[in-house]
């Protein structure tokens, strides 16, 4: 139990997947002009992430590795990525469809967002089981989930206040990421 | 000829990805802690996008309009499987060095990016010139990054020591917080560079040089898809 409950916290706070690891860079710039916006692509990635990591985890499993394609991982789990996110934009529309007009638009641009790939293949890398996988996959999204929408609060203050003209947009954004990245900074090295 | 110097040299400057566009954040951030990793993983991309952008061309007429995202994603991601490959065998050190981002290369917004934007339109000349144009102007970026980087949180550029012997490595610069305020502090001295060029020039006040998100093209993409 411990365990798990370790690997949830240094997913979210330690080892943020934006702020230490430094996936999903686009998103986090692009979608956090409010919070409502950033709250409809956290919740998004959130839902995706753990799909794609459990999809990914069975394909390795009992596809790549017993007909040693282990090679191909790139190709085949960003090909997985992006049917999955297809077949869940088909499903909301039809099943849900209030649900998809909130999340639909952030579906397609998910597939491009590193921050899933990467959480398949760190899984991989560090050779999760099934449960692991899932755990780690939902925790790191949730990180996600956490800077973006702390980033769209103080963005949405930010617009108020007087900057000069050359730091507006990205570069603040940027900067202010970095301030983010040093507070969560000090949650290093209290999970050794 | 000119044509194609056109194509090439607008990555250089005035199109320069990471800096000018804001594109391919993620591995500009992550690999940069020394010179030589910005420029070993500059070097993939370049590999990656000027071969995409050759094959997507080539391809562009044949490709119908509704799947032709998944089809840049399959030619991305074979190229990237190569460059793994070839990583692996001849540059072994580098490889382990880039990690995760290595793979990666597959959703940096560069490739579908520029494959969306240029190369899926233009012929294929032209799009091999704009893929290795935004290949080397994304190199020199990162390389500049990483030496920018190392020399303040190592004390060294491409492992070359070269600050004076009593200085302290300021370790800010090669975590992560240092990432974010260097990229940051950077594009702003672009904006503001890109304005006082205006401005001497006697013209408008210029709109930022640097775009803001969006010039990956990704949310044109939904758009047009939803």
């Amino acid at each position: 139990m411990t365990e798990y409950f370790l690997l949830i916290i240094s997913a979210i706070f330690v080892n943020n997947i934006l702020l230490a690891q430094y996936l999903g860079n686009c998103p986090f710039l692009g979608c956090s002009r409010n919070i409502g916006t950033a709250a409809g692509m956290g919740a998004a990635v959130v839902f995706v992430v753990v799909m794609a990591s459990g999809f990914t985890w069975a394909i390795q499993r009992y596809v790549l590795v017993p007909f040693s394609l282990d090679y191909l991982q790139t190709i085949v789990f960003i090909l997985v990525i992006a049917a999955l996110v297809q077949f869940v934009e088909m499903f909301l529309k039809k099943a849900a469809p209030p649900l998809y007009k909130s999340l639909g638009i952030f579906l397609p641009l998910i597939t491009t967002n590193c921050a899933v790939l990467g959480i398949a293949i760190i899984c991989q890398r560090k050779d999760y089981g099934i449960v692991k996988t899932l755990v780690f996959s939902f925790a790191s999204a949730l990180g996600f989930m956490l800077a973006l929408l702390l980033m769209a609060a103080i963005r949405e203050r930010f617009e108020l206040s007087r900057l000069p003209q050359s730091m507006k947009g990205a570069p603040a954004g940027l900067v202010m990421a970095g301030l983010m990245s040093l507070a969560f900074f000090a949650f290093k090295g209290m999970i050794s | 000829m000119s044509t194609l110097w056109k194509e090439f040299s607008k990555g250089l400057w005035n199109e320069l990805p990471p800096f000018r566009l804001v594109l391919g954040l993620c591995p500009t951030l992550a690999v940069t802690k020394t010179a030589n990793n910005g420029l070993g993983m500059g070097l993939a991309v370049i590999f990656v996008l000027t071969l995409s952008n050759m094959l997507i061309s080539m391809v562009r007429k044949i490709i119908p309009a509704k799947v032709r995202i998944a089809c840049f994603i399959v030619i991305a991601a074979s190229l990237v499987v190569a460059v793994e490959l070839l990583m692996q065998a001849y540059a072994y050190p580098l490889y382990q060095q880039l990690g995760i981002f290595v793979p990666l290369i597959v959703v940096n917004c560069i490739i579908l990016g520029r494959a969306e934007a240029f190369a899926s339109r233009n012929p294929v000349l032209p799009s091999i010139a704009d893929g290795l144009g935004m290949g080397v102007g994304y190199t020199a970026s990162l390389t500049f990054l990483g030496a920018l980087r190392e020399l303040f949180g190592y004390g060294t550029v491409f492992g070359a020591p070269v600050m004076w012997g009593s200085f302290k490595p300021f370790s800010f610069m090669i975590e992560a917080p240092g990432a974010f305020v260097c990229l940051g502090v950077l594009l702003a001295g672009m904006n503001f560079f890109s304005a006082w060029q205006a401005r001497r020039k006697g013209g408008p006040d210029a709109v930022p040089a640097v775009s803001d998100c969006g010039s990956c093209g990704m949310c044109d993409m939904a758009r047009k898809r939803g």
